[in-house]
């Protein structure tokens, strides 16, 4: 508690107990009024004061003025001890509502806190602690064990595992060699590492991805805003309502005129309308709070409530679907051969190459480079490698190889780019490599289906008959081949046109060549973000992994929090048009007009603190 | 120019969406966002007048909600 939260409980826990006592003293007349106005002043003198100023300051309809003059009726009235009780209420309210405000802002605060406070700068020989903001590009600076990396840059020296939990949600450390990059806001777990800066801070992941929350809130979703303008009449409008029925009824209906006067002071007290305005943006910044701890960035509360309504979610192949290179999928050896020796022959005569077959291939054999067991390596144009490896004659390529070096052969099946080999004019297997499927896009894909997607479409640059094959492995609805980035465009503004009113068309991509079709999307989600500025700008929502089961996950958190805001809507309405009814008729008192005020408030802010828990 | 401060005691959410509306009014501002949760306020104006714009947004606050202090 604060030390003005703490305050307030002291003068509550004070007016309480003189109202305790005053119930037990029989005064009356003049006498009681001056005993009640103590606690009452005790209490409410700070709102009363409020109330003044706001009046002096054409400040009608605020709550302060509106509990004055409630409290003030209901005294005027000669409900001494209701007024004072009142006041009393509201305040207690007021407390929890702060206090619990209070807490989920700064636990959403810790979700997003990635900030670094300082750098290790190493000048002349020396380390010096500075603000990230004074380390220039070029600089190298210290990252000691349990530090937060404070800028992105290059490792020079040591080597860490590092945890990468506050950007990505991922709980696995990544461990980092002399010459990998790292991305600030990660924490250094073990090693002690320096670490050459490539970017000013202002540049760097850390500041582009806090500037992107911290102004999340300003793209505001629609519940919100129908928020802001139902507050802006609904006060007045009751205030009206209040009058009438401190006036009217006198003519029509009879009664004593204070009774009806007591039930407008009634009618005044419900009409703030600060539940509402409070628990609404505060459900949408959980989410996004909740969402951010995942590794999941949503650029505002519109996207939350977008992506809850997701109907078509079109993706785009290499990178998101696929891993986006090349790695060996299939070793199939002849009989008398192993699998481990084809790819260690195969690496060897490839080893000068740095095409990315090759690439993948010595990445599969797992083999350094060793000349001496190489010898006479032939490049044939269009066919591929021939050489001595260990004095064997090796061949390494395609089909028509094969044919030219005479070894008989069955042409394997299926998808992917073959790697033939043939020794000494044998043929001794082949190697299949593709772009492989990312391990959990099959069960990722399916989830969506499950969140209530209704249509899966790839859209790629590639040859028609490996997309195919790709999305006939995953279960995809519609793909589309052969595509420039301008027929992307045009593909995702067909489907935009053919979607259901009121559902969302979600577009995921990895950043690269894909900004023009992030941005005409209703949500552009860009993934595999770290380091990628790029996609982190045109993108309304950052997967910072390369995860797309992350998408699930937000649609998911989309959902809940809108089925939070949902339910505040309709519970702090419900409840205070409940109360306006039974309060005109004369069954509800000013008691529980003051729940119907600052207890649902409560409730509404408890309900949407249950957002930071949320794990989608 | 834009350019974002802290808010001090903002105690209430209703008075600032009142904050946020008055200050969008001003001249000059291009556009203004209160943020309740985070405590902070973004104020996007014209550069030639930016500082004689927040005095100005410094007073129409002052009027909403007397308590709440813009560290500037």
């Amino acid at each position: 508690m604060t030390k003005k939260q703490k305050k307030m409980l002291q003068r509550i826990l004070i007016a309480a107990a003189l109202l305790v006592i005053l119930h037990f003293v029989p005064a009356t007349g003049l006498l009681k009024l001056a005993l009640y106005l103590v606690p009452y002043l005790i209490i409410g003198h700070d709102v009363l004061k409020k109330a003044v100023r706001g009046i002096l300051n054409g400040q009608v309809f605020d709550e302060n003025f509106l509990m004055a003059v409630a409290t003030v009726g209901a005294v005027a009235l000669g409900d001494y001890n209701e007024g004072a009780a009142v006041m009393l209420f509201y305040q207690v309210g007021e407390l929890f509502q702060n206090y619990a405000v209070g807490k989920s802002r700064k636990s959403i605060a810790s979700l997003m806190d990635i900030r670094p406070d300082y750098a290790n700068l190493k000048k002349d020989g020396k380390v010096e602690q500075v603000d990230p903001d004074e380390v220039a590009v070029g600089d190298e600076i210290l990252v000691k064990p349990g530090e937060r990396v404070p800028l992105d840059g290059v490792v020079l020296e040591g080597s860490t595992n590092l945890d990468t939990a506050a950007l990505t949600g991922e709980s696995l450390p990544r461990s980092i060699q002399p010459g990998d990059e790292v991305i600030s806001g990660c924490v250094n777990m073990d090693g002690l590492i320096t670490v050459q800066v490539t970017k000013p801070y202002g540049q760097s992941t850390v500041a582009k991805i806090l500037d992107l929350v911290e102004n999340s809130s300003s793209k505001k979703a629609k519940a919100e805003n129908f928020i802001t303008k139902f507050a802006r009449w609904y006060t007045p409008t009751v205030c009206g309502l209040a009058l009438a029925l401190a006036i009217l009824p006198n003519f029509f209906l009879g009664g004593p005129w204070t009774m009806w006067l007591h039930r407008a002071l009634t009618f005044l007290v419900v009409s703030c309308p600060c539940a509402l305005v409070i628990s609404i943006p505060l459900s949408f910044f959980g989410g996004i709070g909740g969402a951010s701890s995942q590794g999941i960035l949503v650029k505002g509360g519109n996207y939350l409530e977008a992506l809850a309504k997701t109907q078509v979610v079109v993706m785009d192949k290499t990178g998101t679907l696929t891993q986006g290179h090349f790695s060996v999928t299939d070793v199939a050896p002849q009989p008398g051969w192993e699998k481990a020796q084809l790819l260690t022959l195969a690496a060897l005569a490839e080893q000068h190459s740095s095409h990315p077959i090759s690439k993948s291939i010595q990445a599969a054999a797992g083999l350094e480079p060793d000349p001496d067991r190489v010898a006479e390596v032939q490049e044939l144009a269009g066919l591929g490698v021939k050489a001595q490896v260990d004095g064997k004659t090796v061949a390494v390529g395609n089909a028509r190889l094969m044919e030219h070096e005479h070894a008989a052969f069955t042409p394997a099946e299926g998808g992917g780019t073959l790697v033939y080999l043939a020794v000494d004019g044998q043929y001794a297997g082949v190697i299949r490599i593709e772009d492989a499927l990312k391990p959990g896009a099959a069960q990722a894909l399916k989830d969506l289906k499950h969140e209530g997607v209704e249509k899966l479409v790839m859209l790629t640059g590639d040859a028609p008959e490996a997309a195919h094959q790709v999305a006939g492995r995953l279960g995809i609805d519609e793909v589309h081949a052969g595509l420039l980035p301008a027929d992307k465009v045009t593909q995702v503004e067909r489907l935009l046109g053919e979607k259901k009113e009121g559902r969302q068309l979600v577009f995921v991509g990895d950043g690269i060549n894909d900004a023009p079709v992030l941005s005409r999307a209703d949500v552009g989600v860009a993934m595999g973000a770290m380091g990628s500025d790029a996609a982190i700008e045109a993108a309304d929502v950052v997967l910072m992994d390369d995860k797309l089961e992350k998408l699930g996950v937000a649609i998911r958190i989309a959902r809940q929090t809108l089925r939070i805001v949902n339910e505040n809507i309709v519970l702090a309405l419900g409840i205070k048009i409940a109360v306006l009814v039974l309060s005109a008729v004369g069954l509800a008192g000013m008691w529980a007009a003051v729940f119907a005020d600052v207890g649902v408030a409560v409730i509404a802010i408890l309900n949407a603190s249950r957002m930071l828990r949320c794990k989608g | 120019m834009k350019k974002t401060f802290m808010l001090e005691d903002l105690d209430c959410a209703h008075c600032a969406a009142k904050m946020e509306d008055a200050i969008n009014k001003l001249e000059g501002v291009n556009k203004a966002t209160v943020n309740f949760l985070a405590q902070k306020m973004t104020v996007d104006a014209v550069d030639d007048r930016f500082d004689e714009i927040m005095q100005e947004i410094v007073k129409v606050c002052k009027k909403v909600e007397p308590d709440c202090e813009i560290k500037l």
